[in-house]
């Protein structure tokens, strides 16, 4: 079988085992929302502090909000199946639009701290494993301990304090400079110096958990029978380290890192707090505080089918490293 | 010659830590053949594990050094109300004080003259309790739904399964927002919502456990003994299924703990009560002039989650003896 139609085939499985994950996702959180004291109207009415219980009433019938639970879902669904994510009261915009306008903030930091991670995350295992039980490693273990430890939002703190107060080098918050004229190179140089800190804190955590991972397999992968071949048949180290060990290595590393994709999004709702970055997660933040459902209905939809994506992703990676994978559905 | 012998002789003696490493060298070395069956070597019987575990935590100074910041954490935690009787959300000099310039505050005071250690002290009792109790609502129903998913199998199994991916599908931080801000925030809630977020990875890990050991011959026996199913599962299968959940507990202490830090700083915290995250959410808006009213209680909240790092490593290395690497 050719790896495109496995790729096709592995998507469509993916997709046919989505629909009802995604479906169970909606109804839960749309549940789960109405037990929540109170509406958008009424933090609306209580922001606006001069509302009559007619205008109130008036609101929600203007908004849907008056109908009983059962309606209003199976009128979600319906306007979901239509791709209509419904509207926001607060915002006084389509969830599509709020969603699509937030996403290239969160998508760039969830994107380029992934990315960091990864690289810095592996390299570390790489190196602590080529080097196991010597000083490298256990200095480089409790190291990346430390990482794991520390709560993003602190270590983002402290990284403003350091780099932004003491030193002055970069910005301590926001996404790029206000009122800049820029454009061009020196606009995206202007927004790198913005994402640098924000980026750094949310990786760290992630950082630690590919090192760790990684060292451990590669040290696993080590010891199996075709490295012992492999170097039997007069391989180079180096040449074994990377297109053996390395790359048996890189199987859960890719499952774990396509667990992550979606709670970075989520987890990121710390990390644009303290940076103040408009992302998903802080639009996330704000639909809670304001009861603003559709909106976080719809993140949290949006997030999931994130998640289902990467997880499809992942799992097309995995028949491309190692060939054995997703050959057929026994594997699954 | 079965190829999984000799792995298991070479693998063998560093499986077996510390103590015990010596009589089985010997008895190793005066092994004839490589032909020789394979004794299991890793005690299976209560005691020895016991006596295992301290041995190894005694030779790890790592995990030594995490034993000892957890214990001096708890110990701050459960005498705090005779360390600072006062309520520590109370204004007891005045505000700014830097540490170590007043002995009678040595870790200073806060924006508002509240004392900073009385605050770390209490926030480490705060930590602990949500700590500990969302891990145990978290296994409690992780564990039920997994056991009962791995052990009947079939139907049962599909859907559990499925409620499971679906919980697992959420985005967990937005998801803790959500629920504490339906619940009032408080010990309870925030022990609550942290476990609703956590329970899916239990339940899978306990599943996987429960299908294997289902097929033993020791389930088998039982049930031709006419055990029942919940005996069989809560009795004979469950022993068996535990080092790996006892591992992941440990981690999942540490990781409520950074939870609950994170909503404390979002805002989100139990008002009543001083927490570590509170405490740095507080003092973000100083962040400029006085930092370290955010640089300590982090570092409380890093130590703390280290030493439970660091002991879950240690239990790791003896629970899980053939998942874990030779060193």
């Amino acid at each position: 079988m050719t790896s495109v139609s496995r790729a096709a085939r592995t998507a469509w499985r993916t997709g046919l085992h989505a629909v009802p994950t995604a479906l169970g996702v909606v109804v839960l959180s749309f549940l789960l929302l109405q037990l929540a004291p109170g509406d958008a109207v009424d933090v609306l009415a209580g922001e606006a502090g001069s509302a009559t219980a007619e205008t109130m009433a008036e609101m929600r019938a203007h908004y849907g909000l008056d109908k009983p639970v059962g309606q209003r879902l199976v009128s979600y669904l319906a306007d979901l199946a239509h791709g209509n994510l419904g509207f926001s009261p607060r915002y006084n915009m389509p969830v599509t639009q709020l969603i699509w306008d937030r996403l290239p903030g969160s998508l760039m930091l969830a994107g380029s701290a992934l990315v960091l991670a990864l690289i810095v995350g592996v390299a570390l295992g790489v190196l602590m494993a080529a080097r196991e039980g010597k000083a490298t490693d256990r200095v480089l273990s409790v190291l990346s301990l430390i990482f794991y430890s520390v709560p993003a939002f602190w270590i983002g703190l402290m990284l403003i304090v350091l780099f932004s107060i003491k030193l002055g080098w970069l910005p301590s918050g926001g996404s790029q400079t206000i009122g800049s004229s820029a454009t061009g190179i020196a606009a995206v140089l202007d927004q790198l110096r913005y994402m640098i800190l924000p980026t750094v804190s949310l990786s760290l955590f992630y950082i630690a958990i590919y090192a760790r991972l990684s060292r451990i397999s590669m040290i696993e992968a080590k010891g199996q029978d075709y490295v012992r071949t492999a170097r039997a048949k007069g391989l180079g180290e180096t040449h074994i380290l990377f297109r053996h060990v390395l790359r048996n290595a890189l199987i859960p590393l890719t499952t774990v890192a396509g667990m992550h994709v979606g709670g970075m999004l989520g987890g990121s709702v710390v990390i644009e707090t303290v940076y103040g970055w408009p992302g998903l997660g802080r639009l996330a933040y704000e639909a809670v505080m304001g009861r603003d459902f559709a909106v976080l209905l719809g993140i949290l939809l949006f997030s999931s089918l994130l998640v289902i994506v990467a997880n499809a992703v992942v799992d097309v990676l995995h028949g491309i490293i190692d060939p054995r994978v997703g050959g057929n559905d026994a594997t699954k | 010659m079965p190829p999984s012998n000799v792995r298991a002789l070479r693998l063998a003696p560093e499986r077996v830590p510390a103590e015990g490493r010596a009589a089985e060298i010997v008895s190793l070395a005066d092994w004839p053949s490589v032909e020789q069956p394979v004794v299991p070597l890793v005690p299976k019987s209560a005691p020895s594990r016991a006596r295992r575990l301290l041995s190894v935590i005694g030779h790890n100074p790592l995990a030594v050094s995490g034993g000892a910041i957890l214990l001096f954490v708890a110990l701050m935690g459960l005498t705090s109300p005779l360390l600072y009787p006062g309520d520590p959300l109370a204004i007891v000099a005045e505000p700014f004080i830097w540490p170590g310039t007043d002995a009678a505050h040595p870790l200073g005071t806060d924006s508002l003259g509240r004392d900073m250690l009385a605050g770390i002290v209490h926030g480490a009792a705060v930590s602990l309790q949500v700590g500990v109790f969302a891990t145990f609502l978290g296994l409690l129903i992780g564990v039920s739904v997994g056991a009962v998913a791995g052990y009947f199998g079939g139907w049962t199994d599909v859907v559990l399964s499925r409620v499971t991916e679906v919980f697992q599908t959420l985005p967990n931080f937005v998801m803790l927002v959500v629920v504490v801000a339906i619940a009032q925030p408080s010990i309870a809630t925030l022990s609550v919502a942290i476990a609703i977020v956590t329970w899916p990875g239990v339940a899978r890990l306990s599943r996987a456990e429960f299908r294997t050991l289902r097929e033993k011959d020791f389930v088998l026996a039982a049930r031709s003994l006419g055990f029942g199913h919940v005996r069989i599962i809560v009795s004979e299968i469950l022993p068996s299924a535990l080092p790996p959940i006892i591992v992941t507990a440990s981690v999942m202490v540490a990781s409520a703990i950074l939870m609950e830090s994170a909503l404390s700083f979002m805002g989100l915290g139990d008002p009543n009560v001083v927490s570590w995250g509170s405490m740095i959410g507080a003092g973000r808006e100083y962040l400029r002039t006085a930092w370290y009213m955010c640089a300590l209680p982090g570092f409380a909240i890093m130590l703390t989650v280290l030493a439970l790092n660091l002991l879950g490593d240690a239990l790791n290395e003896i629970l899980n003896p053939r998942r874990q690497v030779r060193r």
